[in-house]
């Protein structure tokens, strides 16, 4: 059983009286402890793919199994609890809630989840040392430089220990220094076993994952899983 | 989430942006303070006449002479003779009633008094040793009038408290003789100083003897007769009393009117409480105008924040976790922000009642009810519902305003 299995997925937005295809006739299997890196040019419908797996969108048309359950029909209360408890989002800007301290936006996760403080706080203590980030606990996210801020992030993608991990350019804001360090945590967390989707413009960065795949146009152009039957 | 990280995550929250947090809290206080404020002013007013009025005499009635018509034209009065005046064996006659207590006759009239080459103009009040409990009138010094034979009138006079400052300074007052008109009278009593009264200034008021007034004023009518009932239920039979005692002296015409302050109390309380009501309207569009604010400023928040909002559907919280987490904010927003204007609005009565001590502001409890629940639910409301739409948004759409 794959662990994400699309099919003739369709996603197309109203731009005034155009409708614009931002996914057209996706199919798409990714296995459970996969490293996909998604490339492309702007506009080519990472984004949207990368939103699609994540539960934040919904298609048009097709289907979208996540662990062989198709999640397409349901609500949108399961569909946040399938994101509270699979998946782990890495964002471009970070999207840390700027009032509260790095301990407690790793926390977040579990608080929104209901889980208890005593059982929070032990596991954003091991968080926070695993992260190198127990100096910063305290501190809130515009006391911390870019690269602390971005593994703030990771830290609260993983607290919940969801299957898939989904990053938005990770790197995109950060340096080429610290964004080989998060790089380099992110590939950690999927050799233990986490399947990670990147969306990167970085051809380096595109290049270090075991698998590419390169959009254009809404559709997928290559996948270097299946290199001489891929759609195009 | 858990109840109270909901309510940890919304003090942060509303911690978090303190200019728009101020905003609110001061939009809606102002609200609750001026609700609170202008039903005090109007409320006070309301008490401060009825209490005036109140302070004429309890249970009291009140006979003029002559009738006031009520029953339309009616040709027998057209005919007969000019009404007949009241007279003090009427006043007499009405102690006799059952449901009567006390009767006072009065007649009224300026004359001119001096002392010691000190000279003014006052009012004098012909009366009867009764006139005093009746009007609940104290004294400060000395004894009311004499218990006499109506018809005798000894020398005496009870002075108010203005007239004895300006005739005698600090010298007593007691057994000195004053000259009031052509008569010599000895005073032998001071009113307590009550300030102004409706109508007359009792500080500016001598008090003689009925049958005394009337020699004084040329005359053998009297200006009222004031009536004191056995209680406040004994009224009506006090005035049909006093109405059939009159008609039958007066040779079965009704030629005088009678007036229950309960009546005119009654009227009064009805117009100031019309007044009250009055004010509590401007007093809830204050408020109304207050949830307005409060609404625009949680509309900006919850706009200001969708992006937060996507962030927490991407962390999977469902629609109802941010649903609550608003409300709870707009709770602590609106509870403050009333508590904040109650407590104003309290001191704002305060210093009027400090600046004006006659006049009793105290916002009535309806009042303040009234403004802090429509205060609270504007606040839950309008702060709920742009929360509501934005738990209805795509994560995708909310998350892309971060």
């Amino acid at each position: 059983m794959a662990l994400i299995e699309l099919q003739g997925i369709e996603r197309t937005f109203q731009l005034g009286d155009a409708s614009v295809h931002a996914l057209t006739a996706l199919d798409l299997r990714i296995e459970a402890g996969e490293y996909v890196a998604v490339m492309g040019p702007s506009g080519s419908g990472k984004s949207t793919l990368l939103n699609l797996l994540g539960l934040l969108d919904r298609p048009n048309a097709g289907t979208y199994r996540l662990e062989g359950r198709d999640i397409t029909t349901l609500s949108p209360d399961e569909q946040a609890r399938v994101r509270s408890q699979r998946i782990g989002f890495v964002f471009q800007s970070f999207h840390l809630v700027p009032r509260l301290t790095a301990a407690e936006n790793i926390a977040l996760p579990m608080t929104l989840a209901g889980i208890p403080q005593k059982e929070r706080n032990a596991r954003v203590a091991r968080a926070l040392v695993n992260f190198g980030l127990d100096k910063r606990a305290d501190h809130r996210p515009d006391q911390l430089s870019g690269g602390q801020r971005q593994r703030v992030a990771i830290a609260r993608a993983t607290i919940m220990q969801p299957a898939l991990i989904l990053a938005d350019e990770p790197t995109g804001n950060l340096d080429r220094h610290t964004g080989e360090e998060v790089v380099n945590l992110l590939e950690a967390l999927n050799a233990s076993g986490v399947t990670l989707v990147v969306v990167t413009h970085d051809q380096g960065m595109g290049a270090r994952a075991r698998r590419q795949l390169v959009m254009e146009d809404g559709r997928l152009k290559h996948d270097s899983a299946t290199p001489h039957n891929a759609p195009r | 989430m858990r109840l109270a990280d909901t309510l940890r995550f919304a003090r942060d929250a509303a911690a978090g942006y303190p200019m728009r947090t101020t905003l609110s809290v001061i939009a809606m206080s102002i609200g609750v303070a001026a609700v609170v404020i202008l039903t005090a002013l109007g409320d006070g007013a309301r008490r401060y006449v009825v209490g005036q009025f109140s302070s004429i005499g309890t249970n009291l009635v009140i006979v003029l002479p002559g009738r006031s018509g009520t029953g339309g034209f009616n040709p027998a009065n057209a005919i007969t003779t000019t009404p007949r005046d009241l007279t003090i064996d009427d006043a007499g006659a009405l102690r006799r009633a059952p449901a009567v207590r006390r009767a006072a006759p009065l007649a009224v009239g300026t004359s001119e008094i001096s002392f010691g080459g000190r000279l003014r103009e006052v009012m004098v009040a012909g009366s009867t040793a009764e006139f005093l409990p009746i009007r609940n009138f104290e004294l400060a010094q000395g004894q009311g009038l004499p218990e006499e034979d109506w018809n005798r009138g000894s020398a005496v006079a009870v002075i108010g408290n203005t007239i004895r400052t300006e005739m005698f300074g600090n010298t007593p007052a007691i057994g000195q003789l004053i000259r009031v008109g052509d008569r010599r009278l000895r005073v032998v009593g001071v009113l307590k100083s009550v300030g102004q009264g409706l109508g007359m200034n009792t500080d500016e008021l001598v008090i003689v003897p009925v049958a005394l007034a009337q020699a004084m004023f040329n005359s053998n009518t009297l200006f009222r007769v004031l009536v004191e009932a056995k209680s406040r239920s004994a009224i009506p039979e006090a005035k049909e009393q006093v109405m059939e005692i009159l008609k039958q002296r007066h040779r079965g015409e009704e030629d005088i009117t009678v007036i229950t302050q309960d009546a005119v109390l009654a009227t009064f309380d009805k117009l100031l409480g019309a007044l009250t009501l009055g004010v509590a309207g401007i007093a809830a569009i204050s408020l109304a105008v207050a949830g307005i604010l409060v609404m625009n400023v949680m509309l900006v928040a919850v706009t200001q924040r969708t992006g937060e909002i996507g962030l927490l559907k991407a962390l999977g919280a469902p629609a109802r976790t941010i649903r609550l987490a608003f409300l709870a904010e707009a709770a602590m927003l609106s509870t403050v922000g009333a508590l904040v204007g109650y407590l104003l609005g309290q001191a704002g009565a305060f210093g009027l009642r400090q600046t004006f001590p006659v006049f009793p502001a105290y916002p009535p409890d309806w009042a303040v009810i009234a403004a802090l629940s429509t205060a609270l639910i504007t606040g839950l409301l309008f702060g709920v519902m742009p929360a509501r739409r934005a738990a209805r948004l795509d994560p995708v759409q909310a998350l892309m305003k971060h």
